[in-house]
This record gives C-alpha cells, sequence and structure tokens, in this order.
C-alpha cells in the first residue's frame, strides 16, 4: 500500500517538470521583451541590455528553463512585470480565496449529483429520472461565465437578495459557488446514475435480491459501495476542472482568487504571473487527483491487493 | 495517470481506458460491440452496421431532436446572408441597447448593432471553432494514441506520459496560456482548443486500438504482409471510430464553450466578428440597464450545446447496445 502512495507521489515528479517545460516555453516564445516591459518603451537601448543580462534573458534557452525550475523548488517564480512584487506571493495571497470557492462549488456538486444521481438509477425512466436527466444535461450545456451573468441578473439586480461582486461574507459565495459548481453537479448526477445503473445489472445484486433482502439494504449495502468508487475519480477530476474554470467565473464576480489575477496578468502581458499561475493551478490540479487516487487505493480492495 | 489502471481493474470496464475531458462518465459506456467483436466475419457488411447504429439511432427522439437543431443550426450558418436582416457590422448609433422590437428581434447591442443578425452569422464562427478545434485534437490525438497502442512498449510510455503531462493542465488553462502567448483570433483560437483536447482522444484511441490489434483479422492482415501503417490506417482505425464519434460530438460543444469562454475573457475572438462568448462580453457592462444584449448570445451557445450533447448521448447509446436492454 505504502509502496503504491510512494510509486503515485514519485510520478508527480516528472509530471510537474514536463507541465513547466511547457508553460516556460509558451512563455519563453511569446513575443514581447520583459526588460522591455519592466523598463518602459522609451528606455534606452543600453539600460535594456544591461537589465536582459542581469535577468539572464542573454542565456540559452536551457539554460533559462534550469534556472527556472530551481528558483521555482525554491518558492522563486520571478517577479511580476506590472507590481514588481514577488509572483509567488501574489499568487499565495490570492489562492485561499480561488480554493474557497471551488471547495464550495464541489460540495454543492456533490451534495446535488450523488442523491439525485442514486435516485435516477433506482428509478430509471421514471418521471424524475427524465426531468432530472434533462436538467443535468441543461446544467451540462450552459457557459458558466453566462450562467453567472444570468444570476447576477435575477439574484442582484431584479431581486437584490444577493451581491453582484466582490467577497467577504456567505451571500458572497452563493452565486459563485453555485455557477462553477452547477456543471459538475450535473456531471456527477450522470456518472453515479450510469455507475449505479450497471452495478444494479450484475450478478451480485440478483443474488442479494433472490436472497430475498430488503430493497433498501441491497442499494445501501452492496450497490453504493461499488457505484461511488468511479464517482469518486470524477469528482477529483471536477475539483481540478473548477480550480480551472474558476478562471472565468471569478471574473464575472469579481472574485479575487487566482483566476482574476490571471486574467488581469494577461490583460497587462504580465508573463511571469500568467506562467505561475497555471503552474500553481496545475500543481493543485495534479495534488487533488494524487489524493483522489490514494483515496480510492483504501477504497478499492483490489488495488490493495496488487500492492500487497 | 493511474486512471487508466484503476478502471482496468474493475470488472465491469473490460477494455475502456478512456477518460473522457469533461464528460468522464462516459469512461465505461463507448467500449463494446462495434469495435470489440471479431470483425473478420464484418469486414463486407460495413455499411450494415452503420445502417444498424442509424436504426437505432433513429428510435432515440431525444437524439432526434438534437439532431434537428444541430441541422437547423448548420443550415442557418450556410444561408446565414438570406436569413439576416441586417448585417453583423452595422451599426446605427441613434439605436444602441435598444430591447427587443419588431425592427430587431433580439434588439441592439452597445454598438446599434442587430442582435438577431448578429447571432445568426455567430453559427459560423462557433461551427468553425467548433469542427477545426475538434479535427485538430482527433488528427493529432488519433494519431499518437493509434502509434502508442499499436507499438505499445517504449513507444506507448513516451507518448502517453506525455498526454499525463498535458492532461496534468487543466485544458481551458492550457488554451489561455497558448492564446495570450500568441495572440487571439480566429486561428489560433481553433489551434489553442485543438490542442488541449489532444490527450483525451489519444486515450480513446490508444485504448481501442489495443483492444483491436490483437484480434486474428489483424494477424491475417499482418500474414499476408500489409505493412504496418496500412494495418493502422485501414484495418485498425476504422474499427475504432465508434468511441472517436462519441467523443467528438461531444468535443465539438466543449471546443465551442471554450472559444466562448476564451472571447469571454477578451482572449479570443475579436470584434466586430460576430462570436456568441465576444458578443456576451461586450454586454457584460450593460447587464443592468440592457440585460437582453448578453442574455441572447447565452442563450444561442446553451441551445447549440445541448443539442450536440443529446446527438452524443444519442449515438453513444446506438454505438452500444449493451446499454439499452
Amino acid at each position: 500500500m505504502h509502496r503504491y502512495i510512494i510509486r503515485r507521489m514519485l510520478m508527480l515528479i516528472p509530471v510537474m517538470l514536463g507541465v513547466s517545460f511547457i508553460v516556460f516555453t509558451i512563455m519563453f516564445f511569446t513575443p514581447g521583451d520583459p526588460a522591455r516591459i519592466l523598463l518602459g518603451e522609451r528606455a534606452p537601448a543600453a539600460e535594456i541590455a544591461a537589465l536582459r543580462t542581469q535577468m539572464g534573458l542573454d542565456d540559452s534557452f536551457l539554460v533559462q528553463f534550469f534556472n527556472f525550475v530551481r528558483n521555482a523548488l525554491r518558492g522563486d517564480l520571478g517577479r511580476s512585470l506590472v507590481t514588481r512584487r514577488p509572483v509567488a506571493e501574489e499568487l499565495f495571497a490570492r489562492f485561499p480565496a480561488t480554493l474557497q470557492l471551488a471547495a464550495t462549488a464541489v460540495v454543492i456538486a456533490v451534495a446535488i449529483g450523488i442523491p439525485v444521481g442514486i435516485i435516477s438509477a433506482i428509478r430509471q425512466y421514471s418521471l424524475f429520472d427524465g426531468t432530472a436527466m434533462t436538467i443535468a444535461l441543461i446544467g451540462v450545456s450552459m457557459p458558466n461565465f453566462w450562467q453567472g451573468l444570468m444570476m447576477i441578473l435575477l439574484f442582484s439586480v431584479y431581486l437584490g437578495w444577493l451581491p453582484s461582486s466582490g467577497i467577504g461574507t456567505f451571500a458572497h459565495l452563493i452565486m459563485p459557488a453555485i455557477t462553477i459548481g452547477t456543471s459538475s453537479a450535473a456531471l456527477i448526477t450522470r456518472m453515479t446514475r450510469s455507475s449505479m445503473l450497471e452495478v444494479i445489472r450484475q450478478d451480485f445484486i440478483r443474488t442479494a435480491r433472490a436472497k430475498g433482502l430488503d430493497e433498501r439494504v441491497v442499494i445501501n449495502r452492496h450497490a453504493l459501495k461499488n457505484a461511488l468508487i468511479p464517482v469518486i475519480t470524477v469528482i477529483g477530476l471536477q475539483f481540478g476542472y473548477l480550480l480551472g474554470g474558476a478562471v472565468l467565473t471569478e471574473t464575472v464576480f469579481a472574485w479575487p482568487g487566482v483566476g482574476r489575477l490571471m486574467v488581469d496578468a494577461i490583460r497587462q502581458k504580465d508573463f511571469p504571473m500568467v506562467q505561475g499561475g497555471v503552474l500553481l493551478l496545475a500543481l493543485a490540479f495534479s495534488a487533488v487527483n494524487l489524493i483522489v487516487d490514494i483515496l480510492y487505493a483504501y477504497i478499492d480492495p483490489r488495488i490493495k491487493a496488487q500492492y500487497k | 495517470m493511474d486512471k487508466e489502471k484503476d478502471k482496468e481493474l474493475q470488472p465491469s470496464h473490460p477494455e475502456s481506458g478512456y477518460a473522457i475531458e469533461g464528460a468522464s462518465e462516459q469512461a465505461s459506456v463507448v467500449d463494446g460491440a462495434p469495435h470489440s467483436e471479431p470483425v473478420g466475419r464484418k469486414e463486407p457488411k460495413q455499411r450494415g452496421q452503420w445502417a444498424e447504429v442509424w436504426r437505432r439511432l433513429k428510435r432515440n427522439r431525444m437524439a432526434m431532436f438534437g439532431f434537428a437543431v444541430i441541422l437547423i443550426i448548420v443550415l442557418t450558418a450556410i444561408f446565414a446572408d438570406v436569413i439576416a436582416p441586417y448585417s453583423f457590422r452595422e451599426q446605427n448609433l441613434r439605436r444602441i441597447a435598444e430591447s427587443p422590437s419588431m425592427d430587431h428581434l433580439l434588439g441592439t447591442d452597445e454598438l446599434g448593432r442587430d442582435i438577431f443578425s448578429r447571432i445568426i452569422y455567430g453559427t459560423r464562427i462557433s461551427l468553425q471553432v467548433g469542427f477545426v478545434a475538434v479535427s485538430i485534437s482527433v488528427i493529432a490525438g488519433g494519431f499518437l494514441g493509434a502509434l502508442a497502442g499499436y507499438y505499445g512498449n517504449k513507444l506507448d510510455n513516451v507518448i502517453m506520459r506525455f498526454m499525463d503531462i498535458l492532461l496534468a493542465i487543466p485544458s481551458i488553462l492550457l488554451a489561455i496560456a497558448i492564446v495570450s502567448a500568441f495572440g487571439g483570433g480566429l486561428v489560433n483560437v481553433m489551434i489553442a482548443v485543438g490542442i488541449s483536447s489532444i490527450p483525451v482522444y489519444a486515450r480513446i484511441v490508444k485504448a481501442s486500438v489495443m483492444s483491436i490489434k490483437e484480434q486474428e483479422f489483424i494477424e491475417a492482415a499482418r500474414a499476408v504482409g500489409a505493412r504496418d501503417l496500412r494495418i493502422i490506417f485501414k484495418h485498425v482505425l476504422p474499427n475504432a471510430m465508434a468511441p472517436i464519434i462519441v467523443q467528438g460530438t461531444i468535443g465539438v460543444a466543449n471546443a465551442i464553450l471554450s472559444a466562448a469562454g476564451l472571447s469571454f475573457i477578451g482572449l479570443g475572438i475579436q470584434p466586430p466578428t460576430p462570436e456568441w462568448g465576444a458578443m456576451l462580453s461586450g454586454g457584460r457592462m450593460f447587464i443592468r440597464t440592457a440585460p437582453h444584449i448578453a442574455t441572447f448570445p447565452g442563450v444561442a451557445i446553451m441551445i447549440t450545446i445541448f443539442a450536440l450533447n443529446l446527438l452524443g448521448d444519442g449515438l453513444r447509446d446506438a454505438l452500444d447496445p449493451r446499454l439499452k436492454q
């Protein structure tokens, strides 16, 4: 078991190196000279050249990448070209807000998705099932930035119940969290349903019923346990996508998280910030998946057995 | 990552390694019938198989509804010049941000342009983005997946680890990084969205190819001296089409959503091109005074995505009869 966890954690290293490489490469070939952006358009050429040397921008690609990774490992992601403050500092200041949003959204998505999915599966083709599946499909089909705007329109502009932007109170959290959580709720509903349906048709369920077990026991004790295993993976993946998807929703609700920081950075051509933001969110995404995989190994005895 | 392995451990998913982005629930459902049966007997009646799929699809009312809506959208795109009452760039500064009326069915936007006409022209952009982006991911992902699945071993390892790395970056973020570096515009958006979905198709194709290449008809082809590339393109890939088609349909929907999202944050398709996400973004400032500007483009996106998802679901069921008792 420990071997599995360790092996799984070690795999994260090459993946993160690769992610750094991709992100670094994309930003490296971006037109625009960071030294010039820092000093302004009118700076004398000699000064720009001096700063380029100082920043190591004249080194070869591989040397620069090596330095970038070495610094990143020390927690140094460079300085913002706009605020001049360390990128890591700015990102970490914003990260809790994004995490809070994504975590709330996951809770909402799970709280809706799993029960609805189970009921839909048990009563396949019923009115409940049909309605739930249609709503779920609509939920997947709505662009979340648009859903956010529509919620602002309804709950802030027309009804005046909730604040349309900002952070602070619980009321501020409701709309952005629901907006981000909707499509995940829909996906988890669909996944739970199809996973449940697949399990219900298996022989061991027939056996349980044939033994004369109460239907409730069959579902709770036998079916659920097996059906939820693949759902957990999806929840983990969704959590990751929520971190990424927060970019759009945070913009809509002026939520001061990493996503909005990145959108602002993109507008201002603050490449170290964009680079750092992508890295941070990718790392968070991978970390969540790692945790899910480990959880998975605890829940699914088949994996445990393999690594005994 | 280990997702693939985990799935293989579940008895109910015999050979599925498809971790499908965004819609991971399909993981278990696309495998099965069309490609995993021995195809040797079926080779001469390939058409028969697709006719059967079509027959099953026709019985699915929701899927046919989705299909009909998509047909209407495609026709709208083709005949946009005839249908649209105004040009998509014609500004009427006397009639800015007007609510819907008989003159302007869906009102006018912040520059006095007819929203209805812009949405109609927008079908061209969205369909184009959807199909081109998915084509990029299917071709690149399919090629890499086929190589990995067919040759296995080292090549498989190299390709799939690279795919793992791409998968570690949430696809919208990857697209944002690419577009923010190389600039927006239709072409860059299509490339960025296309690249960010490559791993999804690589995994699907790899899983199918691995199961197909062990079958007898492939051995037969090899025995008569067919070369690898011929075997891959003539025999393996055609039998791996089912899951690609299903994922591709849903992929078009995802691509349209991603592109609209990029345009929404100002990174995508630039004005005056009538892209739905960009229109929405323009209307955002007027959400209090003229909410219709942001509302209608969103409805257009939603209808399109909904129809594509209905069709995708229907195709999946039609291609995998195991699920429909």
